[in-house]
């Protein structure tokens, strides 16, 4: 099978590519990695196809081994279908998340944050069990995360990220109290636009 | 007969296409998705006894000749799982409807529910009847894309957040999936699974562990296998009870499914049983000890559904006929029973106001039905005999006895202390949540202190009244689960038969045979 090196080099510096910006925490390049991926796999899936020839309609005059296997191309364009809606349905997921935390990022889900402070916690109890109080908490990053996921949506971990930067229309036009006003509207906007519930455990993991 | 196999994905298709349509009438929706999934579970039961009887179906779309085009393949084990899938969608249906009646559909947005719930069994169906990998990854793609809008259901914050780590998760298994049909294409000029395991015996044994290590690790993403299995116990509890219930019960089984598919047709030559072994000892114990270090009851179920997929890949890995019949009958049980408990774990959400087993307490006197339905799910999770969690490990290890190197009574020794802490981590919240009175002691207090820094120990939510439906819906599920041991000896009997017939794959002539003649 005879193929294009240079298909080879472009799949694989898609893949590596594609792989480097998912691992980013921002949901925007996870949706570019993602895409990056998906073209590299469609290109692989065309590479498999070996050397292009003929198109591949039946005419009763060309010979079979003339013609492009037809198959791969049929598989790709599924393919791209599928990456396709799914593109559509995580760029609806990431201006969600903008609507309701002012970010696009991934965030550290609170229950591993937990688990990740009571290790810290209980080493520090075998080292001195007397010291222990509550203060000790503080000392932990992520007792924050853990204790109010919200509130440090909206203060951004990103130290780029300021209140005042234009980051939603309907978070711009009611500035003045930052937190309740962005939240209050992001809760209008999301009704308005979907039926959105308010989730009973939103509150819970504080 | 060959003429209802297609249905099987075309009605809930269908029926989701009449939901969206009628997207503010939800009584309308709810006929339509109770009649569509009906249909597929009576269609899945003719096909059963069609296929026990007279042998597998396979049928040709579009006119193509077999193995061209695309195929679809019916065996027992296919037609088993179908008829267990709809049995769970039915009754979980049958819970959200419920739930959306009580609540006021607060928790599930009429419009989108009902569509979306029957696509994702589309998804489902379609991935367990798919002949031809690519027909596979399309019926993955679309339980995904279904479970993808299920999980972040009304779109609030927490849902979003966890939901987003469910479905980057997704996506990277998906594109490896694809990744590894187009080398396999490359290898071998074909998609259709019968063909590629007549072909792959000519690829050298390097070539074969590639090809063979990309599709599992893409499939053991999907189905929750230690070290892969990060992203379940974060991901699940989240959900709204129902679609917990069904993730929980089907969609780590298509990735066991097809796991099976792999290793008992695609790969007959390539071993890697000895990796496969230690995976699932790894994933058995790794996700048990989970579940005894949680407080809350979601996050002890999704942990306990991690540690038992070990089980299956251990059957798997056991590599003989008899022991893939055992992990047959291990998944029809695990899928009823763990469905089951999610939605009894919904019960008591609603009943208590909290999910935490440190909160919820004195249910037994309070609630005695809910106790009924909570107990018997969990002692057969974990393994108490006269239920089929019972009957299933002991198949499992019988077979595994039955080959009796070293490795093996490792793996049983495993198995049985996993399902030990199972019971432990269900029992301990039975005691709490159960037994223990509303003005427990300071004592009491003092003694399980030590849950107090678990994850969501603290959490509560609203009470609310159980409606009936839920009740019925649960009980119903509860007495499968029951039937399945009053039932095991044909049951057990046919996932044998089942695991004889596939063990070692179907050859293209008898894939050709099994066309209908039209």
């Amino acid at each position: 099978m005879n193929i294009s090196l240079v298909l080879v080099i472009v799949m694989a510096v898609l893949f590596a590519c594609g792989v480097y910006a998912m691992l980013e925490r921002s949901l925007t390049r996870v949706l570019i990695g993602f895409l990056l991926l998906g073209n590299a796999a469609n290109l692989l899936l065309l590479i498999v196809m070996g050397r292009p020839a003929l198109a591949p309609f039946y005419d009763g005059e060309t010979d079979a081994a003339d013609m492009s296997d037809a198959l791969p191309q049929a598989l790709t364009l599924t393919a791209i279908v599928i990456t396709f809606a799914i593109s559509a349905f995580l760029l609806a997921l990431i201006y969600r998340s903008w609507q309701l935390g002012q970010a696009d990022t991934v965030i550290d889900d609170a229950d591993d944050v937990a688990l990740r402070t009571r290790t810290a916690e209980e080493v520090e109890d075998a080292m001195d069990e007397e010291s222990r109080s509550d203060d000790d908490d503080v000392t932990t990053d992520f007792v924050g995360d853990a204790a109010n996921p919200i509130r440090v949506l909206h203060q951004g971990d990103l130290s780029q990220l300021v209140d005042d930067a234009p980051v939603d229309r309907v978070a711009v036009r009611r500035r003045g109290s930052n937190e309740s006003a962005t939240r209050d509207s992001a809760e209008r906007d999301g009704d308005a636009a979907t039926d959105a519930p308010r989730d009973p455990q939103d509150g819970d993991r504080s | 007969m060959s003429a209802l196999v297609p249905l099987l994905v075309g009605i809930p298709l269908i029926g989701a296409a009449i939901n969206l349509i009628f997207g503010r009438r939800k009584k309308t929706q709810i006929v339509v998705s109770v009649a569509s999934l009906t249909a597929v579970l009576v269609l899945g039961a003719i096909l059963l006894v069609a296929v026990d009887t007279s042998g597998p179906i396979a049928v040709a779309i579009a006119a193509w000749q077999i193995p061209l085009g695309i195929v679809l393949y019916v065996d027992v084990l296919a037609a088993l799982l179908v008829v267990v899938t709809s049995i769970v969608l039915l009754a979980v249906l049958l819970f959200s409807i419920g739930q959306g009646a009580a609540d006021n559909d607060e928790d599930t947005p009429v419009s989108i529910f009902y569509p979306a719930y029957l696509i994702l069994g589309a998804g489902i169906f379609n991935a367990f009847i798919a002949g031809d990998l690519f027909n596979l990854y399309v019926g993955f793609e679309i339980l995904l894309v279904a479970s993808y809008v299920l999980i972040t259901l009304g779109g609030t914050e927490s849902r979003i957040r966890t939901g987003v780590v469910y479905i980057v998760v997704s996506l990277v298994s998906s594109i490896l999936f694809l990744a590894a049909i187009a080398m396999v294409y490359g290898a071998l000029g074909t998609v259709n699974m019968v063909q590629i395991s007549e072909r792959m015996a000519q690829l050298p044994q390097d070539t074969q562990t590639i090809l063979h290590l990309m599709l599992l690790l893409a499939f053991a993403i999907k189905a929750a296998v230690f070290p892969l299995s990060f992203w379940l116990p974060d991901s699940y509890p989240t959900a709204p009870a129902p679609v917990t219930a069904v993730f929980a019960g089907l969609l780590t089984k298509v990735g066991v499914y097809a796991i099976i598919r792999t290793e008992t047709q695609l790969f007959v030559d390539n071993d890697i049983n000895f990796l496969l072994l230690m995976v699932a000892l790894a994933t058995m114990i790794v996700g048990v000890l989970g579940a005894v270090a949680q407080a809350e009851l979601k996050r002890i179920l999704s942990f306990t559904l991690v540690s038992h997929i070990g089980y299956m890949i251990f059957g798997l890995a056991i590599n003989t006929p008899l022991a893939v019949g055992a992990t047959i009958y291990y998944i029809v049980h695990h899928i009823i029973v763990q469905t089951t408990l999610f939605l009894a774990v919904g019960l008591i959400e609603r009943r208590a106001g909290s999910t935490s087993i440190l909160k919820v307490k004195g249910l037994m006197r309070a609630a005695p039905l809910l106790a009924v339905l909570y107990f018997i799910p969990a002692i057969n999770l974990g393994g108490l005999p006269p239920f089929s969690g019972f009957i299933g490990k002991y198949a499992l290890f019988d077979a595994a006895a039955q080959v009796g190197t070293p490795v093996m009574i490792v793996l049983i020794v495993g198995g049985i202390v996993t399902s030990i802490l199972t019971l432990y981590a269900l029992m301990r919240a039975w005691n709490l949540s159960f037994w223990r009175e509303d003005d427990d002691s300071a004592e009491t207090t003092e003694r399980i202190a030590y849950l107090g820094n678990a994850p969501a120990a603290t959490i509560s939510t609203e009470r609310r009244t159980i409606p009936r439906i839920m009740t019925v819906a649960t009980a119903g599920m509860v007495i499968v689960t029951l039937s399945l041991t009053v039932f095991a000896g044909p049951l057990l009997d046919a996932c044998l038969r089942a695991g004889e017939r596939i063990y070692g794959g179907v050859t293209l002539v008898q894939l050709q045979d099994a066309e209908d003649p039209r």
